[in-house]
C-alpha cells in the first residue's frame, strides 16, 4: 500500500467527480429534491378530511353534532344540505371521504335516550386513510354520546357522569405524532444508499468500458489502492449530502435531533463505507456501466426503500419478508437514525445495529477487493 | 538491475489458452537493450496477448518470460515497477487536462517528487503540448493524443516500453513524428517493443516476428528476413510467403 499511488487516485476521482457537473449535480440535487418532496409532499397525517354531511334529521341536535365534526381539526366539511347521491358522487371523484349521515329521527332519540345510529360512509380505495378517518369519526360521535348521556344524567338528577375507564394518552418521542419527524431521519439512509451505490457502480466500469482499466493494470497500482482511491472521494461526496440532509431535516423542518451528533455521524459514515463497496463491488463485477446501474438500482434502491422500515412497518409485513429485511443494512441504519433523532438513544441502544453494519462493510470491502484483485491479476 | 545474458527480454515456450482456443502458441524469443522490436502480424494472431503477459496483466497457461529480469507469473509488481505500456486506445483520461493526466500517472508509476517537474516538462515537449497544460485532454487530435500517452506511459523512465499497435488511427505524418520519438527512446538505451499490422513500419523495427495464429513464424532483422526470400523482395512478399508456408505446414 503506498500513499502516493492511493493519493493519486483520489486525486483523480476528485477531479472526474468536479468534472462530470450532471452527475455532481445529480449527487447534490437528489438528496435535496427528495427532502422537499418527502418533507413536504408525503405526509402520512390524516388531517382535514373532506366530508359530506347529510343531515335529515334539522334538528339543533344534529346541527350540533356536525358542528363538532366542523370544528375538528381533522374534518372539513365540504356541504352540510348532502344526500346520498351527493357523497357516493363525491367519493366517485375523489372530493369526498367521509359522508355522515344523520337520520331523520335523530333529534327524538336523542331527547328520549334511546339508542340511536349514525351512518359513516367511507372511501375505503386507500384503506390506510380510511380506517383513520373512521377511527376519528367514531371517536368524535362517541364523545357527542358521551356528553348527551352526561346531559341526560344531570338532568334526571342522578349527579355527575364519571365514566368507568378513562384513557390518559402521552406519546413518547415524537409527541406531536408529526409523520415528517419520522420520515426525514429514515430519508438520510435510502439517499445515502441511493448516491453511494449509484455514482461508484460506474466507477471501476466505466474505466473498463474506456480502456484505462487496462492501463492502470499495467502501472504498479494495486487493487486495495485503487478501491480505496474510489472509495475516499465518493466517501466525501456521501458526507457532503449526509451533511445537506442533515441541515435541512433540522434546519427546514425542524425534526428535533435528540441524540449525539458525533454518534450520527460516525453511524453514517459506517452505513456510507458499506453502501460504497457494494456500489464498487458490483461495478467490479459487471464491467458494464449500464449493468451495474441497474444491478444497483435494484438492490441497494429498493431494498433500503421498501424494505428498511423507513415508511413501511416490518412489523405488518408478511413473516417471509421480515426475514429478508434482516440482510438490508438500510434497515438497520433506519433504526439507528430514528432512534438517534427522535429518542436520543447512545451507543448502549443502538450498538447491535452498528455491529451489523461494520460486519457489513468490512464483508462486501473484503469481497469487492477480492473481486479486483481477480479482475486485476 | 541486472540482466541475463545481455536480454532484458527472455521469452521461452511460451503458451496461452483461453479455453480450447489457443491464442499464443509456444512462442519464444529474446530482446536486448536498446533494440526495437517488432511484431507484425494480422489481427487475432496474438500479439496483444503476448504483449498483455509481458506486461503481467494475463497470466501465462505455461512457459516462461522474464523482463528486465522478473518473471511476469511470479513477480507481476517488479515487472510493473520496469514497463511502459500503451494500447491502441490511448489510454487516457479525457476529462482530465493534460497536466492532470500527467501527474496522475506520475503518482501511480511513484515518480519521486524532485524529479516529478522535470518528467512533466519531458512528457510535454515530447507530446508537442508545452505551454498547453490546460487542455483538457479530449479535445485533443490523435497524434497529440497518442504522444501524451506514450509520455505518460514513460514517465517513470521504463528499461522497457510496450507499445500495442501505438500508430493505427493516426494520420501518416504523425505517425513518422511517433516513431522518431521511439528511436530517440531506444537510442536512450530503452528496449522497445511495437506490435503493428503496417508493412512500412515493419522496416523500422531492428528486428522482427512475424506473427500468425499464436506462433511465431518468422523471425529476424527486415534485411535479413527479405534475404531469405529473395533478392527484390519487400515485407509484404515476406509476409505472404511465410503465411503460405506455415499454412502448407498445417496440412
Amino acid at each position: 500500500m503506498s500513499y502516493r499511488r492511493f493519493h493519486a487516485i483520489f486525486r483523480k476521482e476528485m477531479l472526474h467527480i468536479m468534472r462530470d457537473w450532471r452527475s455532481l449535480m445529480m449527487a447534490l440535487a437528489v438528496p435535496l429534491l427528495l427532502l422537499l418532496l418527502f418533507g413536504y409532499a408525503l405526509t402520512l397525517d390524516v388531517d382535514r378530511i373532506p366530508t359530506v354531511i347529510y343531515d335529515q334529521s334539522h334538528t339543533q341536535q344534529s346541527r350540533e353534532l356536525a358542528n363538532r365534526f366542523s370544528g375538528s381539526r381533522y374534518f372539513e366539511i365540504v356541504s352540510r344540505q348532502g344526500g346520498y347521491a351527493e357523497i357516493v358522487k363525491g367519493i366517485d371523484r375523489s372530493k369526498v371521504l367521509l359522508g355522515v349521515v344523520i337520520p331523520r329521527d335523530f333529534a327524538r332519540h336523542v331527547e328520549s335516550g334511546e339508542a340511536v345510529a349514525v351512518q359513516l360512509l367511507l372511501d375505503g380505495s386507500d384503506s390506510n386513510t380510511a380506517s383513520i378517518a373512521a377511527g376519528y369519526a367514531e371517536s368524535l360521535v362517541l364523545a357527542y354520546s358521551t356528553e348527551l348521556r352526561e346531559a341526560q344524567l344531570i338532568r334526571r338528577g342522578s349527579g355527575k357522569f364519571e365514566p368507568p375507564i378513562d384513557v390518559r394518552v402521552r406519546v413518547l418521542y415524537n409527541n406531536e405524532m408529526k409523520s415528517r419527524n419520522f420520515i426525514v431521519p429514515g430519508l438520510i439512509a435510502v439517499i445515502l444508499m441511493i448516491i453511494a451505490a449509484l455514482l461508484t457502480s460506474l466507477t471501476v466500469a466505466r474505466e473498463w468500458e474506456n480502456g484505462t482499466m487496462e492501463q492502470l493494470l499495467s502501472t504498479p497500482v494495486r487493487p486495495s489502492e485503487l478501491l480505496l482511491g474510489k472509495l475516499s472521494a465518493y466517501f466525501l461526496l456521501g458526507m457532503a449530502d449526509m451533511t445537506i440532509a442533515l441541515i435541512v431535516g433540522v434546519g427546514v423542518f425542524g425534526v428535533p435531533l435528540r441524540g449525539n451528533m458525533l454518534l450520527l455521524i460516525f453511524c453514517s459514515a459506517l452505513f456510507l463505507f458499506g453502501a460504497l463497496c457494494w456500489g464498487i463491488f458490483l461495478s467490479t463485477v459487471t464491467r458494464s456501466q449500464l449493468l451495474a446501474y441497474q444491478l444497483s438500482l435494484l438492490s441497494s434502491f429498493l431494498p433500503a426503500f421498501l424494505l428498511s422500515g423507513f415508511i413501511f412497518a416490518i412489523e405488518n409485513m408478511p413473516w417471509i419478508i421480515q426475514q429478508f429485511t434482516l440482510i438490508v443494512p438500510a434497515r438497520y441504519f433506519v433504526s439507528i437514525l430514528q432512534g438517534i433523532f427522535l429518542k436520543g438513544v447512545g451507543v448502549q441502544v443502538v450498538w447491535g445495529q452498528m455491529l451489523f453494519l461494520g460486519i457489513y462493510a468490512t464483508l462486501v470491502f473484503t469481497l469487492a477487493n477480492r473481486k479486483m484483485r481477480q479482475k486485476m491479476a | 538491475m541486472q540482466q541475463r545474458n545481455g536480454s532484458t527480454v527472455q521469452v521461452r515456450n511460451l503458451v496461452k489458452r483461453f479455453g480450447s482456443f489457443v491464442a499464443v502458441d509456444d512462442v519464444s524469443l529474446d530482446v536486448s537493450r536498446g533494440e526495437i522490436f517488432g511484431f507484425l502480424g494480422p489481427n487475432g494472431a496474438g500479439k496483444s496477448t503476448t504483449i498483455r503477459i509481458l506486461c503481467g496483466l494475463l497470466a501465462p497457461t505455461s512457459g516462461q518470460a522474464l523482463v528486465y529480469g522478473f518473471d511476469v507469473a511470479k513477480e507481476p509488481e517488479r515487472v510493473k515497477q520496469s514497463i511502459g505500456y500503451m494500447s491502441q486506445r490511448f489510454s487516457l483520461y479525457d476529462d482530465l487536462t493534460v497536466e492532470e493526466n500527467i501527474e496522475f500517472f506520475s503518482g501511480v508509476y511513484g515518480v519521486p517528487r524532485e524529479k516529478r517537474a522535470e518528467r512533466k516538462a519531458y512528457a510535454m515537449k515530447m507530446a508537442g503540448l508545452e505551454g498547453e497544460h490546460d487542455r483538457m485532454t479530449r479535445l485533443l487530435a490523435g497524434g497529440w493524443k497518442q504522444r501524451l500517452a506514450l509520455g505518460c506511459a514513460i514517465l517513470h523512465e521504463p528499461p522497457i516500453v510496450f507499445l500495442d499497435e501505438p500508430t493505427s488511427g493516426v494520420d501518416p505524418m504523425a505517425r513518422r513524428q511517433f516513431w522518431d520519438l521511439i528511436y530517440e527512446m531506444a537510442e536512450g538505451g530503452t528496449t522497445v517493443f511495437v506490435t503493428t499490422h503496417y508493412m512500412e513500419e515493419a522496416e523500422y523495427c531492428h528486428r522482427l516476428a512475424l506473427m500468425y495464429k499464436g506462433r511465431t513464424i518468422a523471425l529476424g532483422t527486415p534485411a535479413e528476413l527479405k534475404k531469405q526470400q529473395g533478392v527484390g523482395s519487400t515485407m509484404d512478399d515476406v509476409f505472404i510467403a511465410s503465411i503460405e508456408r506455415e499454412e502448407a505446414r498445417a496440412q
